[in-house]
C-alpha cells in the first residue's frame, strides 16, 4: 500500500484509472451472479467488497490525491461501489428466497399420520337423550322436576290411584326396602316409574303445572337384550284449567317431531294406567319401513319386528282421584300426563341391537355418541 | 286371552273376508292390546284324511319300534287301495281311526310329505301325532279319533286345524275380555254389528231343593250358584271340536266334566268349579279360614291357610280355595284310575276381588280363576254359566240334571252414575253431541236416562266403571283416539333449567371435554364389595338401604357410593382389552338417616297434611347425588409424537377440580385417609374457606387393586355434588387486565419433604402481595443436593402492576418478600443461598 503523497499524479495512480474500476466492479457483480449459495456470496462478499478488494484499496488512494482530483476520483469509485452494493444485495434478497423455500419443502410432513394424543371423553346417549328432551319441553315453557329414587309406596302407588290392592300394583314388579324391623313394612320402595315425581310437583306447587320428570326407576326384571332392571324414563305432566285430550295429542306430536322427525304416523291406542283416565298407548309408525313389512315375509323390518309400529309409550287425562290426593281441584283444572321410556327410543333411534350395551358401560359403545345426540 | 276367530264368529257376525289381522287391528283401535295374530295351520296342505288302520306287522331289528302298517284310507288315494305306512308309535290298534297324511302333503314347519323307502319297507305318508299337526304340544303319540268317521274324510276339517288366534293382553280394568263373551261384545262394537251373548240362556228359577250350601261370609261370597248333574257317563271323551277350542285357547284338555268347566269359563268369563258329589260330605259352607288348618290343593300341594283365606268347606273341612283353586278330596275322578266320578256339583260363584287377589299372591298360586276374579266376573252370569256346563254335561255326557238349583244371593245395591253429557267433550277436547254419548254407552251394556245430565247403570260386567270419568273414557275410546283434534296448550313463560341441572350438565360435559366416558351402573351392592374396598368395619358407607326382594341375594343393598360399580365397569372394560379408560359416573347414593322410621300410608281422598308429607320424606334415605372417576393405563397415550403419560393419582385429583371448575366452586386440596385410597396418594377435597370435605381422589390403595383385579395404580376420585355446591357458586368479576410489561423471577425453596406445596405456594402467594399476577410450580426436586428427608420446590412469579412498567427492584423485593413469608411459614430455606 503506498503511502500519501501530495506530489503525486492521480493519472499515475493505477488502481484509480477508470478502466481499473470498471473492471473491479463488473469483476464484483460477475462473482455475485455467480454465487449459487449464500455462503459462495459471502465469500464473494469478502472478496469484492472487504478490505483488501480493489475498490476498497483503491478508494484509500483518493486521500492521497491533490485536492482538485479527489472530487472526481471519489465520484468514479462511490458509483462503483454503489453499483457493487446493489448487486449484492439483490443477489442476497434471491439467494435467501431460494433457502427459504428449499426449507419449507424439507419441513413438509405426513399429514395423514394418526394422532390421538388428546384422549377423547364421551356421555352416555341415554343421559343426552334426557336431555334432548327436556330441552324440548323447556322451550315450551315447562320445568324440568326431579324426585328421589327411594320413595315413599304412598307416592308411588297410592296417590296415584294404586290402591294398596289394584291389580295393576302386581304388573309392576316392585323392590321393596326394609323396614327398620327387617319386614316387607317400610311403605318404601325403589320407584316403579317416574309418576311419584309428578305428585311430588303437584302436592308442592299451584296449578298452572307444567312439568318433565327425567329418571331412573326400578323393576325386578332380569337382565336380558330387551330387559333391564334399571332403566330411564322421562315423563311429562300439564296441569292447567281446561287441559283436554287434545292438548296431550298436539304436544305429543311436537314432541315426536323434535326428536324422531315428521311425516310419520301415530297410532293411539285406548289403554288402561290407574292414574289416567282416559289412557293411550302411543305407537309411531315404524321410521325404517313404514310399515311395509307388515305381512310381508321377504321384507322384515328389524325395528318394529315387522309390525308397522314402534311403541313410544303410555299417557292420558290425568285421572281426577290423583289431582284430589295431591290437593288439586278436579273441578277446576284437569290434566295429561305421559311416560316415555329412554332406552326403547334409545334402541329405536339409533339401532341398538341390544339394551346390555347401555348398561354395561363398555365405552366401545359409548364413545361413539360424543356430547350430544 | 287366546281368541280363535272361528270361535269368536259364532257370536259377532264378522264379514266374511275380515282377516284375524284385521280385526286385531279393529280391536286394537278399540283398546284391547292383541299382541299376536296366530296363523294356525298356515302352511298346512292335504290330503289330510281319516284312516283306519287294517294290518299291523311289528318290525324287529331296529333300536326302537317300528310298526309296518296297511291303513284304509278310502278313496283319498285316489285307488281306494290300503295306504302302506311306516310308523314309529305304538298307542294305536287294529281296527282304529286315525289320521293319516297322503304323499303330495304339506304338514306345519313346513314340512312336506312324499312316498320313501325306510326300514326297509315303502311309506307312502304318515300317521300323525297331534303335536306334527301343530294342536299343542303335550302329547307326542299320534292322534286315535272317535270311531264314528268315516275312512278317507277330510281330516283338516274335522280337526279344524286352519284358524287365526288372537292373543290378547288384558289390562286389569277389563276383566270381562277375559272371555270369548266379552272380547265379542267389543268386535260388535267395533264393526257395529248386533252381539249373539253366549250368557243369555234359559235358567230355571232358584229353589229349596239345591244342594245345601251355606255362605258364612256374604262380604267375601256376594253370589253362589250350585247345580248338580247325576248319570255322568265317566268314560264319555271330550268331543274334537271341544278339545279343539280349549288347546287352540292355550288349556290342555283333561277329562270331560273339567273341559266343560273350562269351556264355559272361557266362553262366558264365569270360572265355574266341578266337585265329585259323592265325595262332598254334607252341606257346602263358604268361610274364612282358621289360622292354621291346611288344605292340599289340586295341584298335590299341602298348604297352610292364613285367616285372610277364604274357603270352600264341607263336614270334613276346607274342600277349596275360593276363586283360586279346588282341594284334591273332591277332586273329579279319572275313570282310568278306578271308578270314574258319575255325579256333579257344579260351583259358579262370585268372590271379592281382594280376597282372591291377596289369596292368589299369598299362596304364590295365579290360576285362570283368581285371574279373573281379582279383575272382576259378571255376578249375574253365574247362573248361565252353571246353566250352560249343566247343558253340556247332559247333552255330550249322558248325564241328568237335577231339578234343584241352588242360587244364594247377596244384595246387589244398583249403581247409578251421573255425568253431564258434555263430559266427554270437555275431557276430550272435541264435540261429540248427548246422542253419540248416549250410544256408545248403550253399546257397552249400560242404560242411560236423562239429557244435559245423564243418569247411567253400568252392566253387571263392568265393575271397572265407578265414576263419570269412567264413562268419558268409554266414549272416547269408542269414536277412536285418532279423531280426537291435535293442539297446544298455552304454557306460561318458563324459567328454563334450574342453576343446580344446568350445574349437574355442565359437569358431565367438563369432565367428557377432559376425556372421561361416562358410565351408568345398578345400584345394587352386598357386603364383599365392602370388604374389596377395605372399609372399617364402623365405616359409616356399610351402613345401607336394603331391599327386601333384591335380583341377585348377594346384592341386597343400596350403594353409598359409587365406587364399586364404577371400579366393576372399569375392570369389565380392562376384561374386554380396553386398557387405557378413563370413566366417569353421577348418579345418587342412598344413605340411611340416623332415625329409621316407617313412611305413613295417608288417606288418598284428599291432601295428606304437611306434617304427614314431611313423615313421608322423614322415612326415605338421604339421596344425594355424587360424582366419581376411575381411570387406569395410559392418560396421554404414547405414538409417533413422542411418549405418553400413565394414568396416576394426580390426574383423580385435577377430574375433581375439573367438577367443582364446573360447578364453580374452588377446592381445597389436603393430604387424606381414606379407604379404598393409597394411605400416601390420598387427597381430601374441601371447599376453600371451609371445612366442608366433598370428597376424596387419589391412588387405590394395593389391596384394593389387588382384590378387585384392577390394573396397577387405578386412580379414582368421588365428590358429593350436593356438598359441593351448596352454597351455590361464586360470582366472578371480571379481572382489570394490565397492558403493562411483566417482570417473572424464579425461586427454587428447600423444605421438609412432608411440607405440603399447597401451603408453600399460599405462603408465597400471600407473602408477594397483589403485585403477582401468577405463579407456577414447574418443578420438585430431592436429591442428595437437598439433603435427606428435604425436597426443592421451584417456582416462576410472574409479576405485573396495573398502573406502571415494575422496576427491577420492585419484582425483587416482592419475590424476597414471598420467599420471607415462605421461610416463616414453612421453615423453606432459598435454595443457592
Amino acid at each position: 500500500m503506498s503511502a500519501p503523497n501530495k506530489s503525486y499524479d492521480p493519472v499515475e495512480v493505477e488502481a484509480l484509472k477508470p478502466e481499473v474500476v470498471e473492471q473491479a466492479r463488473d469483476e464484483a457483480v460477475a462473482a455475485f451472479a455467480a454465487a449459487s449459495t449464500l455462503d459462495e456470496l459471502k465469500q464473494a462478499k469478502v472478496a469484492h467488497t472487504g478490505d483488501r478488494s480493489a475498490l476498497s484499496l483503491a478508494n484509500r488512494e483518493i486521500g492521497a490525491l491533490p485536492p482538485h482530483a479527489k472530487a472526481a476520483a471519489g465520484k468514479l469509485i462511490g458509483q462503483a461501489r454503489g453499483a457493487v452494493n446493489q448487486a449484492l444485495a439483490k443477489r442476497q434478497v434471491e439467494l435467501e428466497a431460494e433457502r427459504d423455500a428449499r426449507v419449507l419443502v424439507e419441513e413438509a410432513v405426513d399429514v395423514t399420520l394418526p394422532y390421538d394424543r388428546a384422549p377423547r371423553g364421551a356421555r352416555h346417549p341415554l343421559t343426552t337423550l334426557a336431555e334432548r328432551i327436556e330441552d324440548t319441553f323447556v322451550a315450551m315453557g315447562y320445568q324440568v322436576a326431579e324426585g328421589p329414587e327411594v320413595e315413599a309406596e304412598w307416592l308411588n302407588f297410592d296417590a296415584l290411584n294404586l290402591g294398596p290392592d289394584h291389580p295393576a300394583r302386581s304388573m309392576q314388579d316392585t323392590f321393596f326396602v326394609q323396614a327398620p324391623d327387617g319386614s316387607a313394612d317400610s311403605g318404601v320402595v325403589l320407584r316403579t316409574q317416574t309418576s311419584p315425581v309428578q305428585a311430588r310437583t303437584l302436592l308442592d306447587r299451584e296449578p298452572p303445572v307444567y312439568v318433565v320428570c327425567p329418571g331412573r326407576v326400578y323393576r325386578t326384571d332380569e337382565l336380558d337384550a330387551t330387559h333391564t332392571p334399571v332403566f330411564r324414563q322421562v315423563e311429562g305432566l300439564a296441569v292447567d284449567e281446561g287441559i283436554t285430550f287434545a292438548d296431550l295429542k298436539g304436544t305429543i306430536e311436537v314432541l315426536v317431531e323434535k326428536l324422531i322427525g315428521g311425516g310419520l304416523e301415530l297410532r293411539w291406542r285406548p289403554s288402561y294406567f290407574p292414574f289416567t283416565e282416559p289412557s293411550a298407548e302411543i305407537d309411531l309408525q315404524c321410521f325404517v319401513c313404514r310399515g311395509e313389512s307388515v305381512g310381508n315375509p321377504d321384507r322384515p323390518c328389524r325395528t318394529c319386528s315387522s309390525e308397522g309400529w314402534i311403541e313410544l309409550g303410555g299417557c292420558g287425562v290425568v285421572n281426577p282421584r290423583v289431582l284430589v290426593a295431591c290437593g288439586v281441584d278436579p273441578n277446576r283444572y284437569s290434566g295429561f300426563a305421559f311416560g316415555l321410556g329412554l332406552e326403547r327410543i334409545l334402541m329405536n333411534r339409533h339401532n341398538v341391537a341390544d339394551m346390555r350395551d347401555m348398561v354395561e358401560g363398555d365405552v366401545r359403545f359409548t364413545l361413539p355418541f360424543g356430547m350430544e345426540i | 286371552m287366546r281368541v280363535p276367530l272361528s270361535w269368536l264368529r259364532e257370536y259377532v257376525d264378522l264379514p266374511a273376508g275380515e282377516t284375524g289381522r284385521d280385526v286385531a287391528e279393529r280391536l286394537v283401535r278399540a283398546g284391547l292390546e292383541v299382541e299376536t295374530v296366530e296363523q294356525l295351520g298356515g302352511d298346512l296342505k292335504g290330503p289330510l284324511v281319516v284312516g283306519e288302520v287294517l294290518s299291523i306287522e311289528e318290525l324287529t331289528g331296529f333300536k326302537k319300534p317300528i310298526r309296518h302298517c296297511f291303513v284304509n284310507v278310502g278313496d283319498a288315494n285316489g285307488t281306494g287301495e290300503p295306504q302302506e305306512i311306516v310308523c314309529g308309535a305304538t298307542n294305536f290298534a287294529v281296527g282304529d281311526k286315525v289320521v293319516v297324511v297322503l304323499p303330495g302333503a304339506v304338514l306345519p314347519g313346513p314340512f312336506p310329505i312324499s312316498a320313501r323307502q325306510t326300514y326297509g319297507q315303502t311309506s307312502a305318508g304318515m300317521i300323525c301325532s297331534a303335536r306334527e299337526l301343530g294342536m299343542g304340544d303335550d302329547h307326542d303319540g299320534i292322534i286315535v279319533l272317535p270311531p264314528e268317521f268315516e275312512p278317507g274324510t277330510d281330516a283338516i276339517e274335522l280337526l279344524q286345524l286352519v284358524d287365526e288366534v288372537l292373543d290378547i293382553a288384558v289390562t286389569p280394568d277389563r276383566g270381562y275380555c277375559l272371555s270369548l263373551r266379552g272380547v265379542a261384545r267389543e268386535a260388535a262394537a267395533a264393526y257395529g254389528l248386533p252381539l249373539a251373548d253366549p250368557a243369555l240362556l234359559d235358567v230355571p228359577p232358584a229353589n229349596s231343593f239345591g244342594y245345601l250350601v251355606k255362605v258364612a261370609d256374604p262380604a267375601g261370597c256376594d253370589r253362589f250358584v250350585a247345580r248338580t248333574v247325576v248319570g255322568v257317563d265317566p268314560t264319555a271323551k271330550s268331543p274334537i271340536w271341544l278339545q279343539r277350542r280349549l288347546q287352540k285357547a292355550g288349556i290342555r284338555p283333561i277329562s270331560l266334566t273339567v273341559d266343560i268347566t273350562n269351556y264355559v269359563m272361557l266362553e262366558v268369563g264365569q270360572p265355574l268349579h266341578a266337585y265329585d258329589k259323592q265325595r262332598v260330605e254334607g252341606p257346602i259352607t263358604v268361610r274364612r279360614a282358621e289360622q292354621g288348618e291346611t288344605l292340599t290343593t289340586l295341584d298335590g300341594v299341602k298348604r297352610t291357610l292364613s285367616a285372610e283365606d277364604l274357603l270352600i268347606c264341607d263336614n270334613s273341612g276346607p274342600i277349596g280355595l275360593a276363586g283360586v283353586m279346588g282341594g284334591a278330596s273332591t277332586e273329579i275322578l279319572d275313570p282310568a284310575a278306578g271308578p270314574g266320578t258319575t255325579e256333579v256339583i257344579i260351583e259358579a260363584a262370585h268372590f271379592d276381588a281382594v280376597a282372591i287377589a291377596r289369596a292368589a299372591k299369598r299362596h304364590k298360586l295365579p290360576s285362570e280363576a283368581s285371574k279373573r276374579f281379582e279383575r272382576g266376573v259378571d255376578p249375574e252370569a253365574a247362573r248361565a254359566a252353571a246353566q250352560r256346563a249343566v247343558d253340556l254335561l247332559v247333552l255330550i255326557a249322558g248325564g241328568t240334571a237335577e231339578a234343584g238349583v241352588t242360587d244364594i244371593a247377596a244384595p246387589h245395591p244398583v249403581r247409578t252414575i251421573t255425568i253431564a253429557a258434555d263430559l266427554p267433550d270437555r275431557v276430550a277436547g272435541t264435540a261429540y253431541g248427548r246422542e253419540t254419548v248416549t250410544r256408545r254407552l248403550q253399546e257397552i251394556g249400560c242404560s242411560v236416562a236423562g239429557a244435559d245430565i245423564l243418569e247411567v247403570t253400568p252392566p253387571t260386567w263392568r265393575p271397572d266403571l265407578t265414576d263419570p270419568y269412567d264413562l268419558a273414557e268409554e266414549v272416547i275410546r269408542l269414536e277412536g283416539y285418532d279423531n280426537v283434534p291435535a293442539r297446544m296448550p298455552n304454557v306460561p313463560p318458563g324459567k328454563g333449567l334450574t342453576e343446580a341441572q344446568r350445574t349437574h350438565r355442565r359437569i358431565g360435559v367438563a369432565l367428557a371435554g377432559a376425556g372421561y366416558v361416562e358410565v351408568n351402573n345398578y345400584p345394587f351392592l352386598g357386603e364383599s364389595a365392602f370388604e374389596a374396598l377395605g372399609l372399617e368395619p364402623e365405616d359409616r358407607r356399610r351402613r345401607t338401604v336394603k331391599l327386601v326382594n333384591p335380583l341377585n341375594d348377594e346384592e341386597p343393598a343400596l350403594r353409598t357410593t359409587l365406587l364399586p360399580g364404577l371400579l366393576g365397569a372399569l375392570r369389565r372394560n380392562v376384561g374386554r382389552g380396553n386398557t387405557d379408560l378413563a370413566i366417569y359416573e353421577t348418579g345418587t347414593v342412598f344413605l340411611p338417616k340416623d332415625e329409621l322410621t316407617v313412611a305413613p300410608r295417608p288417606a288418598v281422598d284428599h291432601r295428606p297434611s304437611n306434617e304427614e308429607l314431611a313423615e313421608l320424606d322423614a322415612a326415605l334415605p338421604d339421596q344425594p347425588r355424587r360424582v366419581a372417576v376411575a381411570l387406569a393405563g395410559e392418560r396421554l397415550p404414547s405414538g409417533w409424537w413422542g411418549q405418553g403419560a400413565q394414568a396416576f393419582w394426580a390426574d383423580a385429583v385435577e377430574a375433581a377440580r375439573t367438577v367443582a371448575r364446573a360447578a364453580g366452586v374452588e377446592l381445597t386440596v389436603r393430604q387424606g385417609q381414606q379407604a379404598p385410597w393409597h394411605p400416601g396418594r390420598c387427597a381430601e377435597l374441601l371447599v376453600a374457606g371451609t371445612d366442608r370435605v366433598v370428597g376424596h381422589a387419589g391412588e387405590l390403595h394395593p389391596r384394593v387393586v389387588k382384590a378387585l383385579g384392577l390394573p396397577a395404580r387405578t386412580s379414582a376420585m368421588e365428590v358429593d355434588i350436593d356438598l359441593l355446591t351448596a352454597d351455590g357458586a361464586e360470582k366472578v368479576n371480571g379481572p382489570a387486565v394490565s397492558g403493562f410489561p411483566v417482570a417473572t423471577q424464579d425461586v427454587a425453596l428447600i423444605v421438609d419433604a412432608a411440607v405440603p406445596a399447597a401451603d408453600v405456594e399460599a405462603a408465597l402467594r400471600s407473602g408477594a402481595g397483589e403485585l403477582l399476577e401468577a405463579i407456577r410450580l414447574f418443578d420438585v426436586f430431592t436429591g442428595e443436593q437437598v439433603g435427606e428427608g428435604r425436597k426443592s420446590l421451584a417456582y416462576a412469579l410472574r409479576f405485573r402492576a396495573a398502573d406502571r412498567t415494575l422496576t427491577a427492584e420492585e419484582a425483587t423485593a416482592a419475590r424476597e418478600a414471598a420467599v420471607a413469608e415462605a421461610v416463616a411459614r414453612t421453615g423453606a430455606v432459598l435454595r443457592g443461598a
